[in-house]
């Protein structure tokens, strides 16, 4: 699926520290990618690999002591970095939207759905409180809640977790962004609610036109849903490119650990494979390559230097001395 | 809701009762009224004929009866001093103490929640930090003193102030009030201030925990992700959610300030019920002490009341848990 349009938003080299009295941690460190409209995008990798701080960035939502300390977030050529936080609450909600990981969460107990829908509609635009509501009742009805009208009364502990996710997602959509960040909006799911939200975001976002951001740590919900996929290590992003070729073919040995790690039917019975180690954490990432560690396929090169980003295919991005072989790998 | 109205109130009753058998026979143990209230120099008959008409020649069980059937009827008993129903001294009192009461509430409340948020939000910064101290200071220091320094200061050294009593008052539907004349105010913000610092600190504390936890949350960030400016994030998303605990230790020290201002009702010659309970208990004058903490137990189950419907009002959880007891 080759895609040619302008890029929608472009995040280069961004840089999240997180300046603590332990020390500087490097949450994400030079994140280059970008979103065409219509497109979703997989942002894949293990907790604490920096990618919802990438998402959080990108709004200018990072709480302290983080930090945007360097690299562009440019949305519709705008640079969001170096904006001021009038004009990123004028974005936030409005042409990028947000859905959190965790629905029961997201909506504040002590007020009413409508209360928490018209607020963010009135935040963006000029319109009375009846027009405001008619739009959330409308969100609501698109995402699939029955009975719209009498919901909107309604406070988000008489909603189940899959039914407060669709409440969340309808409020990302209230105001039709062009851009929304789901951060595993599934995870906290069962896995049919989970297929269901997945279909129908994938559908929303089709009919508008909307980029999606999708973070998630589950390869299978990627390669269903997106179209390209950045898999992020330690605050990089270690290998990028079209899903299916990223998937069938992973170069980097961290994306192949990944993958293998997935249980599947047909090697059911065998020891399921594992990435041996841990994630590093953040203030003491080994010198040059993160991943060195905990990779079959490292050398003493590995340790020099982290290995700069190269263009193994057309369309994809690596950062490894020593790829993956296909061979290998089956 | 009917239901627990109604379960409500026969607990209510149920305190009630239990407080008025401590109350009367505590303070039948503690000493005989007759002794300070009548004159050495009054000969006997004269003071069996003063025994026999206050009811003290009856045995304690007996002037208990009396005292329970004649409060079912509203009669709280005559005071041994005055001679006047205990209920109408209290009654004659009480607005004073409550106009106070309310004003220090509403300083508090007012002063200690938005002191509060901010300490919350900015805990680091300089200001949060003073603020903190700041509430330290505030438990810290005795009410009496505050009370002399904020006379020596605002009215003996600028005169800006007065020093003491209640100025003038008018009448507001049948009570004496002096919220509505200028005289009156001046008089009332030393004492309220005073009666208010250590519930501000209180207040602060609270504000600034539940902030400092509120801040965190998911739903925050989701209502900043959402592009709503930072005021209505503070003052909708989390002031209504950090106004649960801030309700609950208000409603109880609401009580206790009504019930005991005595300290600052004294240092300010506030004429409020604090001063009436004092004299009562050293003249032994049982039937004002007993409709004293009658009347204090009555104000204590109706704030605990307001308190829960408040929090039907603030938490809707609160409200479907009530709706099925």
């Amino acid at each position: 699926m080759a895609r040619v349009e302008v890029p929608l938003l472009r995040v280069e080299q961004l840089q999240t520290h997180f300046l603590t009295q332990a020390g500087v941690a490097r949450a994400v460190d030079g994140v280059t990618f970008e979103v065409a409209p219509g497109e979703v995008l997989g942002l894949v990798g293990e907790s604490g690999s920096g990618k919802s701080v990438t998402g959080f960035s990108i709004l200018g939502l990072v709480d302290e002591p983080g930090r945007i300390v360097g690299g562009r977030v440019l949305f519709e050529g705008e640079n969001l970095v170096a904006a001021g936080e009038a004009r990123l609450r004028q974005l936030r909600g409005n042409r990028i939207a947000m859905i959190f990981q965790d629905p029961m969460m997201t909506l504040n107990p002590v007020l009413r759905i409508d209360t928490q829908m018209i607020e963010a509609v009135r935040a963006h635009r000029r319109v009375d409180r009846a027009e405001a509501r008619r739009r959330a009742r409308d969100a609501l009805g698109r995402v699939g809640i029955p009975a719209p009208e009498e919901r909107l009364s309604a406070y988000p502990h008489q909603f189940s977790g899959g039914m407060r996710q669709r409440v969340a997602i309808a409020i990302a959509l209230l105001n039709e962004p062009r851009v929304i960040i789901a951060d595993e909006p599934t995870t906290a799911l069962d896995v049919t609610i989970q297929a269901q939200i997945l279909y129908e975001m994938q559908k929303l976002c089709g009919e508008t036109g909307t980029a999606l951001i999708w973070i998630t740590h589950d390869l299978a919900v990627v390669s269903g849903l997106a179209d390209r996929v950045c898999v992020m290590y330690a605050g990089r992003i270690v290998e990028s490119g079209p899903v299916d070729a990223v998937l069938d073919r992973p170069l980097h040995p961290y994306t192949a650990g990944l993958i293998g790690s997935v249980p599947s039917r047909n090697r059911r019975g065998a020891r399921l494979a594992q990435i041996p180690g841990m994630t590093p954490s953040l203030f003491a990432l080994p010198s040059g390559c993160a991943f060195r560690a905990r990779c079959p396929n490292a050398g003493e090169d590995c340790a020099r230097e982290a290995p700069p980003e190269s263009v193994p295919e057309v369309g994809r991005t690596l950062r490894c001395y020593h790829p993956w072989q296909a061979e290998r790998a089956s | 809701m009917l239901v627990y109205f109604i379960r409500r109130l026969g607990q209510a009753a149920l305190v009630l009762v239990v407080m008025a058998l401590l109350v009367f026979v505590g303070i039948y143990a503690i000493g005989n009224p007759v002794d300070v209230l009548i004159s050495p120099e009054a000969d006997l008959a004269e003071q069996q004929a003063t025994i026999e008409r206050l009811g003290l020649d009856k045995p304690l069980w007996e002037q208990l009866w009396l005292f329970l059937v004649n409060a079912l009827g509203g009669d709280l008993g005559r005071s041994f001093v005055h001679g006047e129903p205990a209920l109408q001294l209290i009654l004659e009192r009480l607005p004073a103490t409550l106009e106070l009461a309310l004003v220090a509430l509403v300083i508090a409340v007012t002063a200690g929640v938005f002191l509060g948020l901010w300490a919350g939000l900015k805990p680091d910064s300089l200001t949060g930090r003073s603020i903190m101290t700041g509430s330290i200071l505030g438990f810290s220091l005795p009410n009496f003193w505050l009370g002399l320094m904020l006379i020596l200061v605002f009215a003996v050294s600028l005169q800006w102030l007065p020093a003491g009593g209640r100025g003038d008052t008018v009448s507001l539907l049948g009570i004496r009030t002096s919220l509505f004349t200028l005289d009156g105010l001046s008089h009332l913000i030393l004492p309220a201030v005073t009666l208010a610092l250590y519930k501000t600190s209180l207040v602060i504390r609270l504000a600034r925990a539940g902030t400092r936890e509120v801040a965190l949350q998911d739903y925050v960030k989701f209502a900043r992700a959402k592009g709503l400016s930072s005021s209505r994030v503070i003052y909708v998303h989390v002031l209504k959610n950090i106004m649960i605990p801030v309700v609950t230790v208000i409603g109880l020290e609401l009580g206790s300030m009504i019930a005991f201002a005595v300290v600052t009702e004294t240092v300010f010659a506030w004429p409020g019920i604090g001063k009436l309970l004092i004299d009562s208990i050293v003249n032994l004058d049982r039937p004002v002490v007993v409709a004293y903490l009658m009347m204090t137990v009555f104000i204590f189950i109706l704030i605990n009341f307001a308190v829960d419907l408040l929090y039907s009002l603030l938490d809707p959880r609160v409200r479907l848990s009530e709706a099925k007891a």
